[in-house]
């Protein structure tokens, strides 16, 4: 049987899994920096040890580039997969995503404006801030709608997030053509990217993101609690729709967070929950935690592969996602196939 | 990013030299020959670039509307037509006698065609000869002065790039703040090679394409002599702000104040301000 927590060695080997992929994923990139320079720029504050043997330039794309980048890779990619799996929880749907409710919708719309009004002064900043904003107010406008419409069940939710990621979309589409001079930074806005980004990135969505993934974790046991269905849940004294309220409110704020400053990054959310229960189990007690982890390993790898396949070019990291991700998957589903 | 599909429309009934344009005259065009049967008298421009090129030959009265991204010169017609997404019916309400465009964006061509509007296309050109060759397509179809422009293109871009001593600079040119460049065999990257620079993006163009997006790891390390910014007017990008990125402080020409602010149009069109473009280079280069 599968295990319904997990287990505390489980979770450190995962945990060394990521650090190793973010260790490796510092000397790789289109400039040539070697694993000794990294070691000896990380300890150079050490006598002897660290020389500064990089020139001022590595020393910049290690610190301020580089190291920035894998980190926020590592947050949004877990962040993603946390949130994906916590959708597919309290929705009780294999095929829930983080932009379910309409989160990618809204934050389209709102970089689409932010860019295209930057022309007119506004300030760049607040791109990931427009985007933020407005991927709340559609989830927020989805749930008021689900509210109102007929009875209080996931699928009104569900179909509510339809209706409002399509309007938004819509809005989005219509703002793009008529800043044409701004549509290749929307396009690649929309494919996702983690380019460009120094710490700045990183400080602004951690708070976020913790408070967002505390929350979740939280509620691990109600999640499964929940996965038996509502009335079920009810019977065993769970508020369903309270738990339901709080889960998806708290992954919402952390996707917005994560869209804001990697874009539109897609298939991490489904895919990487998905592997986890094929290969550790169902209960969210395992899923969730390490959904986290792995979503952030994931993540750093997809970069890598983005930084450095056709460098000194770069690839769209939702290109590399589902590029990798779904043969990974259809993989990791045949492989285990009893296990369904 | 349609630049490559330049071929120049050549004049083939070309009538001598500033003598008075004989019609009905037939040009070459990407999409086939194109008749004209009189001297064109409303005029609709969906090219920026044509736009400019028709008032730099004085057949500015003659044209009667361009399209919104045509700034250039303040005096021209600005309408709210797009080149990208043309509206045929709001075209054809203007009784134009000549379109205009630098690309064929779906059904333009024939769509005009079935309404007996001729539509000439001036693509983006790959080299000088290609916009003095269209300033003197434009020059034979409208009856304006072609010549006295380019002549002078010809001696000011000559006089400019004899000044320029110095050759073998790199240079980062940029195009949007997600970063795509330009290779050397590109347009602007053959003005850079007039005056002996070369694209550091070059290694990136592996598809020929031109345009290739670089990564910020890449532009750093390559430590171009000179950064040009042709995205200061569409994306508010300056030398204080290239400055500000993460890690692009620690390049030579960020220290040593060689990025050069260009004007995003001057920079894209292949008109008659290449030459100020040009200027602009030689002038601010270390």
């Amino acid at each position: 049987m599968a295990p319904s927590r997990t287990r505390p060695a489980v979770l450190l080997a995962s945990i060394g899994v990521l650090v190793a992929v973010m260790s490796l994923a510092t000397v790789l990139g289109p400039a040539q920096i070697s694993a000794g320079q990294v070691a000896r720029s990380v300890f150079r504050w050490i006598p002897f040890v660290g020389d500064p043997v990089l020139s001022p330039q590595s020393q910049a794309i290690l610190w301020q580039l580089r190291l920035p980048r894998i980190v926020l890779g590592g947050l949004v990619g877990g962040m993603l997969a946390l949130a994906g799996a916590a959708y597919q929880g309290v929705f009780r749907n294999p095929l829930a995503d983080p932009y379910l409710l309409g989160v990618a919708a809204g934050a389209g719309l709102g970089a689409t404006v932010a860019i295209g009004a930057r022309g007119s002064g506004f300030p760049a900043l607040l791109v990931p801030l427009a985007a933020f904003v407005g991927a709340v107010i559609a989830v927020g406008i989805t749930y008021a709608l689900g509210r109102t419409v007929g009875n209080r069940t996931a699928t009104t939710l569900i179909l509510a997030g339809v209706a409002v990621a399509s309007f938004f979309t819509a809005i989005q589409t219509y703002v793009q053509q008529r800043n044409t001079d701004t549509l290749r930074e929307v396009y690649s806005w929309i494919l996702g990217r983690l380019s460009t980004t120094g710490w700045r990135e990183v400080i602004i969505v951690l708070p976020y993101m913790v408070v967002s993934a505390a929350v979740i974790l939280l509620h691990r046991r109600l999640l499964d609690v929940l996965s038996l269905g509502d009335s079920e849940a009810e019977s065993l004294g769970v508020d369903a729709s309270r738990v339901r309220l709080t889960v998806v409110a708290a992954a919402t704020l952390g996707t917005a967070a994560a869209v804001a400053v990697g874009g539109l990054i897609g298939f991490v959310g489904i895919i990487v929950p998905h592997a986890i229960r094929l290969a550790a189990g169902w209960s969210y007690r395992v899923v969730l935690p390490l959904s986290l982890v792995f979503g952030a390993a994931f993540m750093v790898i997809a970069d890598v592969a983005a930084r450095t396949l056709v460098a000194p070019a770069e690839l769209p990291i939702g290109v590399v996602t589902a590029f990798f991700g779904a043969p990974f998957f259809i993989l990791v589903l045949r492989t285990t196939r009893d296990a369904l | 990013m349609f630049k490559k599909l330049a071929i120049v429309a050549s004049v083939v009934a070309l009538a001598a030299c500033g003598q008075p344009q004989v019609y009905p005259l037939t040009v070459d065009s990407p999409a086939g020959e194109v008749t004209i049967h009189d001297r064109p008298e409303a005029i609709i421009s969906l090219s920026p670039t044509a736009t400019e090129m028709l008032f730099a030959i004085g057949a500015g009265p003659q044209v009667v509307a361009v399209d919104d991204q045509s700034d250039f010169p303040p005096g021209a017609p600005v309408t709210d037509f797009s080149g990208l997404t043309p509206n045929l019916e709001a075209i054809s309400t203007f009784q134009p006698d000549l379109v205009i465009v630098s690309y064929d964006p779906g059904d333009l061509v024939s769509g005009l065609g079935a309404l007996g509007i001729p539509v000439l296309i001036l693509p983006a050109a790959v080299t000088l000869d290609d916009v003095y060759g269209q300033l003197e397509t434009l020059g034979a179809v409208t009856g304006g002065d072609s010549e006295a422009i380019v002549r002078s293109m010809r001696a000011d871009i000559a006089e400019i790039v004899a000044g320029a001593s110095r050759s073998g600079l790199t240079y980062y040119h940029e195009l949007d703040p997600t970063l795509y460049s330009v290779a050397s065999s590109t347009f602007i990257g053959h003005l850079y090679s007039l005056l002996g620079m070369k694209s550091i993006a070059d290694p990136a163009d592996t598809d020929g394409y031109g345009y290739p997006q670089l990564s910020a790891e890449y532009i750093i390390e390559s430590d171009p002599d000179v950064i040009v910014l042709a995205d200061t007017l569409c994306c508010d990008v300056s030398s204080a702000s290239v400055a500000s990125r993460p890690g692009w402080g620690a390049m030579t020409a960020v220290a040593n104040g060689s990025v050069i602010e260009a004007d995003d149009s001057v920079a894209s069109r292949w008109g008659p301000r290449v030459v100020d473009f040009l200027r602009l280079i030689a002038a601010s280069r270390p």
